[in-house]
């Protein structure tokens, strides 16, 4: 699972550009993740500019 | 239900432009943005050469074409230095927020009805019509057209909804983050100042660009797959100089860049898409306010005959794809190969193209002097034969 730090993001929208489903919408300040469709595929942990978004766990 | 002949969902330069272009036309048009002021967060280097003006035309002006410029210095990996100076001025740095107002107050001059705080949550086809569902200020609205432009930047989720996949693949995109600097110190503030190595940018490259003689815009692009972010490439690059280590930050901003994975097709029925959200973006420097906007041209242009002909179909509406790919998407595609290019190279066959190519070679390369190409490559391949075979890989 990813997780999102919502303090250290900077509301790019660079996840929601190469989430495959659809799982990530910027709302203006901040990213709304739906858990339920999201396949981990890990993108918004690579394409985040900060590391707002990280793999669980790690 | 209000029903507009076209609405616009994103009111960055695509959208406004486009706005512009259909008020322009008399056509009925809506242009709604989730933001809550036109123009912020910015989140671009805000460097516009000078033939999008003269393209675009655009006349500058200094409430937000703030710093001209008059070419560029690149440093290889080891420091070395080619610069590139025009005469004339050939860019300018913009204050992208003061742009973005100014284009909105063109389009609303024009007639195009613009809506702030505005947030589209979805779109469905219903009939021949679509219908855009969304939320202002907690309340909801909902709008019909006959046509939407997707003009909604590289997080677009218009296409998407409407069927159209405009996802991004990792290898096509680029992770951006930058500074907006005061208080540092750099030479040249008329040039615009690049940074290559795979230890300073992997794929890309740091940019400063001058606003003004101590403050500038300091970022960082690199392939949207490094494990590293963005942030940790250009802080190691600022800690690593006095000179701007010393400065203030005044303004962080950060984003992705679509760097060549172009759509073929970049209409459905009732839709077209133009700007980040189409991907049309340069992919050698990333740069895509001037692409966005000359697309947005296009497509809005496209949007008038349909309304006069009253035909909203994919059919009708691919006339943008061909106009574009005529005009842009075939020579960006050429530029994506010498992206490709460019990515394979080591730090060392960096340095051996910057220590043979002078400032005024780089003008005749871009000019296209074939025999200067030519000679340039045949002095590099002498001294570096390991970019024979890359070369060659990049042009398969
Ligand atoms: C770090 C960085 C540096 C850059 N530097 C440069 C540079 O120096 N020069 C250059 O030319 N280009 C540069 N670019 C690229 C440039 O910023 C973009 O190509 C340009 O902004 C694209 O314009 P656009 O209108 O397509 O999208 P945007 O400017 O992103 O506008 C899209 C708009 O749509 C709105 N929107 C999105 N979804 C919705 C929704 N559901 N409802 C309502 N509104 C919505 C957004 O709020 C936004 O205002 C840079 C990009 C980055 C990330
Ligand atoms: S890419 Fe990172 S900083 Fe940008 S919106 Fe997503 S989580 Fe936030
Ligand atoms: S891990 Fe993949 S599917 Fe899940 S939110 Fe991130 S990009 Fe989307």
């Amino acid at each position: 699972m990813v997780k999102y730090n919502q303090e250290k993001c900077l509301y790019c929208g660079g996840c929601v550009s190469v989430c495959p489903v659809m799982a990530l919408e910027l709302m203006e300040t901040y990213i709304k993740y739906d858990a339920k469709k999201c396949i981990n595929c890990n993108s918004c942990v690579k394409i985040c500019p900060v590391g707002a978004f990280m793999v669980e766990g790690r | 239900m209000e029903n507009y002949d076209v609405i616009i969902v994103g009111c960055g330069p695509a959208g406004l432009r486009a706005a512009k272009v259909l008020a322009e036309n008399k056509i009925n048009v809506l242009a709604l943005d989730k933001k809550q002021e036109i123009g912020v967060p910015v989140r671009c280097g805000e460097g516009l050469g000078l033939g999008w003006f003269k393209r675009l035309n655009l006349k500058p002006n200094s409430a937000w074409a703030v710093q001209p410029i008059k070419g560029a210095a690149l440093y290889s990996p080891t420091g070395k230095k080619v610069e590139i100076r025009f005469e004339e001025v050939s860019g300018y740095i913009l204050e992208r927020r003061m742009f973005e107002k100014y284009l909105a107050r063109e389009a609303a001059l024009k007639g195009a009805c613009i809506k702030v705080k505005h947030h589209v949550l979805d779109v469905k086809r219903k009939g021949s019509k679509v219908e855009v569902f969304g939320k202002y200020l907690g309340d909801e609205f909902k709008y019909s057209a006959n046509i939407i432009i997707a003009a909604d930047g590289v997080d677009s989720l218009t296409a998407r909804r409407l069927g159209l996949n405009t996802t991004n693949k990792l290898v096509d995109i680029d992770s951006g983050f930058q500074y907006e600097m005061a208080g540092i110190d750099f030479e040249d503030p008329d040039l615009i100042h690049l940074y290559f190595g795979n230890e300073v940018a992997p794929r890309g490259y740091v940019w400063l660009f001058p606003k003004g003689d101590h403050e500038a815009n300091v970022g960082v692009g690199i392939a949207g797959y490094r494990e590293e972010t963005a942030k940790y490439y250009l802080d190691k690059f600022i800690s690593s100089r006095e000179s701007l280590a010393k400065g203030s930050i005044i303004h962080i901003n950060s984003g992705a860049v679509p760097v060549g994975g172009f759509l073929d097709n970049m209409v459905l029925d009732n839709l077209l898409v133009c700007g980040d959200a189409a991907h049309q973006v340069d992919p050698t420097h990333g740069g895509g306010i001037g692409l966005s906007m000359e697309a947005a041209t296009i497509a809005a242009e496209v949007a008038v005959e349909a309304i006069k002909k009253v035909d909203y179909s994919q059919k009708f509406l691919s006339r943008y794809n061909k106009l574009w790919y005529e005009k842009r998407g075939n020579a960006l595609k050429q530029r994506l190969k010498a992206r490709i290019f460019m990515e394979q190279l080591t730090d060392d066959e960096f340095d051996a193209i910057a220590d043979n190519l002078s400032g005024e070679d780089i003008l005749k390369l871009a000019g296209g002097e074939l025999s200067e190409k030519a000679k340039f490559m045949a002095r590099l391949l002498i001294k570096k034969p390991s970019i024979a075979g890359k070369i060659a890989k990049s042009l398969r």
